[in-house]
């Protein structure tokens, strides 16, 4: 190919670019209403469950609305969002955001405070206290999670233990349980199962062991380093001392599915993960069908449980050329009706607490009412002090907590170092220089 | 005079004119991003918003703070990185080295079927370096992986191993598929030369009887020489820059983590860019100084066989 050859290549591939960018405008202007982009999450029935409520919104506004494609991996839609905002792009306008993104995308999100600061307050005060950043409300939550205490009716019973009120009741039951069904041949059978591999799902197993012993949550809200004391060391090395004895040396590498995987098949006492095992425990498939409880997580010494918060949240890009119609969609998308709706159909957790004495919802998913207490119970991940560095943090956290899991370290020194790393990323974040 | 001056302004204009799109292109794809990063490394510029940052000089290297050290000279995991490169490279290039040239030597030797060897000998050179790390990385599971399945059936081991679990097997096993994987360039390389040494020479020792292995000490190996020093640089810049295979079988995982895995980590994950950029740097600065010292380390050699 002669230069003359590149140049009418070059000239296609501009072409080709400008028709697509021409695109976007065009599709906009096709009606009177303004077009709002809307990316939500599209795992199983949730972009179902989001486009149809979108649409009818549409409908009722003369808006139209368009359902953006999002990566499932919920770090690839991390950076695709980085990506877009720090651009300043215009191309979403609501976006569906996770509890720990509040502090990181924060500057690029408009303040609902105004329209819709009320309705928060109507729900879980840990979702308020998450995404309320530098003074404004960042996003509305959607639906929430928090880590529950899964296990086995059955086997509970037939050694007549009701299930576990602290960490200590845990580990006896799941150390008796586990050595009789041995005795009888159930060689496979663990006492505890958890999600212990090094990830996102070890920071928030390990902000649950530290929090209830009354241990912090690493790093204060004033970003103060609390992580090394002495509660924090007594609820690692509470954990480290499980892995091989109620739990399998494998935990080391679970994930939450791993986990599921292990006690849905049978093969565990009790489990940790979130509520959306329930439905797939209770399947028609399963082996446990029927023989399941949930309860809030074990109590620390100190008699309190700690249940880490998840869930995603609605948010309107500061960026957006239509914030009035954004909020609007958001407002109509998080009203106790949609909730509701949500709930019965997809079984998502409502965050408005009123929901939870509904009977409409409570019949269609009773185990809602028992979560209802996890749900207070919940406890942030440090993401509204971290900011923009809460993956690093995170990261720290969950290699420090590996650590002593693994055995490599005990807890003193591996907290030790944890606040040591969490210095650094302070220190380069400026932390000292600026007000929270 | 004048004459031949105004043909060698025209060659030089000529020369020029040819170089000139190289140097654009190197300037572009090379010289900038370069530069780029070494500007970002002095910066503490990241990807949530990255027109508004300070100029920190040498505060993502290394200083001196609120009575902290910190940088990454001396972040434990830059440094834990950097150990871990230096055994990789170190390691994998001396195996590469010497299972290379027997390699080389097999296929030198006028067996039958010697076509076929050397296709065959290319194979695990030929795939791409993602695709085998996914192969080996399946093949090394501990739960349905055929190495443990071979191993367990032969008797060698009674459970499977966590070939790729947090241990220091990790770093043995991609040590492992490196040298799988790069052993037929070095072999390729050695060939090349293998095969321009003169017969005579062997003809000779054969005549005054020389035993085969010191011929190969004697004759052949100071003769591949310049081979092997080509081999050895070109596999040790790849070496330092490690990051696929690593990438791919144990993700940022501390106990293998390179120092590519590192920069991506901070540039990526953490979206830090003067961190990641430093960290970049370091590198770069790294492999800039083992080249030099490897050049200047073997001029010697070079001039006494030119003297």
């Amino acid at each position: 190919m002669g230069l003359r050859g590149l140049f009418a290549s070059w000239k296609s591939v501009a072409a080709a670019l400008a028709a697509l960018v021409a695109l976007g405008p065009a599709q906009a202007q096709r009606e009177g209403g303004a077009h709002i982009a809307i990316a939500c999450g599209a795992l199983g029935i949730e972009l179902e469950l989001c486009r149809d409520a979108a649409q009818e919104w549409a409908a009722q506004t003369g808006n139209t609305v368009e359902i953006v494609n999002t990566p499932n991996s919920s770090s690839d839609r991390f950076q695709l969002y980085v990506q877009l905002l720090s651009s300043q792009s215009a191309d979403i306008d609501v976006l569906q955001i996770d509890v720990v993104w509040a502090g990181m995308l924060q500057s690029h999100l408009a303040d609902l405070e105004e329209p819709l600061g009320d309705r928060v307050d109507a729900m879980f005060p840990a979702l308020g206290a998450n995404n309320r950043v530098n003074g404004k409300l960042v996003a509305v939550p959607w639906y929430i999670d928090a880590g529950v205490l899964y296990y086995r009716k059955d086997l509970l019973d037939k050694y007549g233990y009701a299930p576990p009120k602290t960490w200590d009741d845990l580990t006896r039951i799941a150390t008796a349980i586990q050595k009789a069904e041995r005795a009888e041949g159930n060689g496979r059978l663990w006492g505890y199962v958890f999600q212990a591999k090094a990830y996102e799902g070890l920071t928030c197993n390990a902000l649950e062991w530290v929090a209830s012993h009354g241990g912090g949550s690493f790093l204060g809200l004033d970003r103060a380093f609390t992580a090394d004391n002495p509660q924090a060391r007594t609820a690692l090395n509470r954990a480290a001392g499980w892995i091989g004895t109620i739990a399998p040396r494998g935990v080391l590498n679970y994930d939450e599915e791993a986990s599921r995987g292990v006690f849905q098949t049978g093969n565990a006492v009790f489990m940790r993960n979130w509520p959306y095992a329930w439905a797939l425990a209770q399947g028609a498939e399963s082996p446990v069908r029927g023989k399941v409880g949930v309860v809030a997580l074990p109590k620390g010494p100190d008699g309190k449980s700690a249940a880490a918060l998840g869930g995603w949240h609605l948010a309107v890009s500061r960026y957006s050329r239509h914030r009035e119609e954004a909020i609007d969609l958001v407002r109509y998308l998080t009203r106790a009706e949609e909730q509701k709706r949500r709930a019965i159909v997809g079984a998502y957790n409502p965050t408005l607490t009123a929901l939870y004495d509904d009977r409409e919802v409570i019949a269609a998913n009773p185990f809602f009412a028992t979560l209802y207490p996890a749900f207070e119970n919940a406890v942030a991940r440090p993401a509204r002090p971290a900011g923009a560095r809460y993956n690093q943090v995170s990261d720290a956290i969950w290699r420090a907590s590996y650590d002593v899991l693994q055995g490599d370290s005990k807890a003193g020194p591996a907290l030790t170092r944890l606040e040591d790393e969490i210095a650094r990323i302070a220190y380069r974040a400026r932390w000292s220089e600026q007000a929270e | 005079m004048s004459r031949r001056s105004a043909i060698d302004a025209a060659r030089a204009r000529s020369a020029w004119l040819f170089v000139t799109p190289m140097l654009v292109v190197l300037a572009v794809v090379a010289a900038w991003p370069l530069a780029r990063t070494i500007w970002f490394s002095m910066t503490n510029a990241t990807l949530v918003d990255l027109t508004t940052y300070d100029f920190i000089w040498f505060d993502n290297f290394v200083v001196h703070a609120e009575g902290r050290w910190y940088g990454i000279f001396t972040d434990p995991q830059w440094l834990r990185a950097l150990w871990n490169t230096l055994v990789f490279a170190a390691v994998s290039v001396s195996l590469e080295l010497v299972l290379g040239v027997i390699v080389a030597l097999i296929v030198n030797a006028s067996l039958p079927g010697r076509g076929l060897m050397r296709a065959a000998m290319l194979v695990p050179w030929a795939i791409p370096t993602v695709v085998s790390a996914k192969i080996w990385q399946w093949m090394l599971n501990d739960q349905f992986g055929v190495v443990n399945a071979m191993l367990e059936g032969a008797g060698f081991t009674d459970g499977p191993i966590a070939w790729l679990g947090g241990s220091s097997l990790a770093m043995v096993s991609i040590i492992m598929v490196d040298v799988w994987k790069t052993t037929p360039f070095v072999a390729l390389l050695v060939l090349a030369a293998l095969q321009t040494l003169p017969k005579e020479i062997y003809e000779a020792a054969k005549v005054d009887g020389i035993h085969p292995v010191k011929v190969f000490f004697k004759v052949t190996l100071p003769l591949i020489k310049p081979a092997l020093v080509v081999a050895v640089i070109f596999r040790l810049l790849d070496a330092m820059r490690m990051f696929d295979l690593v990438y791919v079988m144990t993700g940022s995982s501390e106990e293998t983590m390179t120092l590519s895995v590192f920069a991506r980590q901070a540039l990526v994950s953490f979206q830090d860019v003067g961190y990641g950029s430093a960290a970049s740097t370091g590198l770069f600065l790294i492999i800039a100084m083992i080249t030099v010292i490897y050049i200047m380390t073997l001029k010697p050699l070079g001039q006494e066989k030119a003297a």
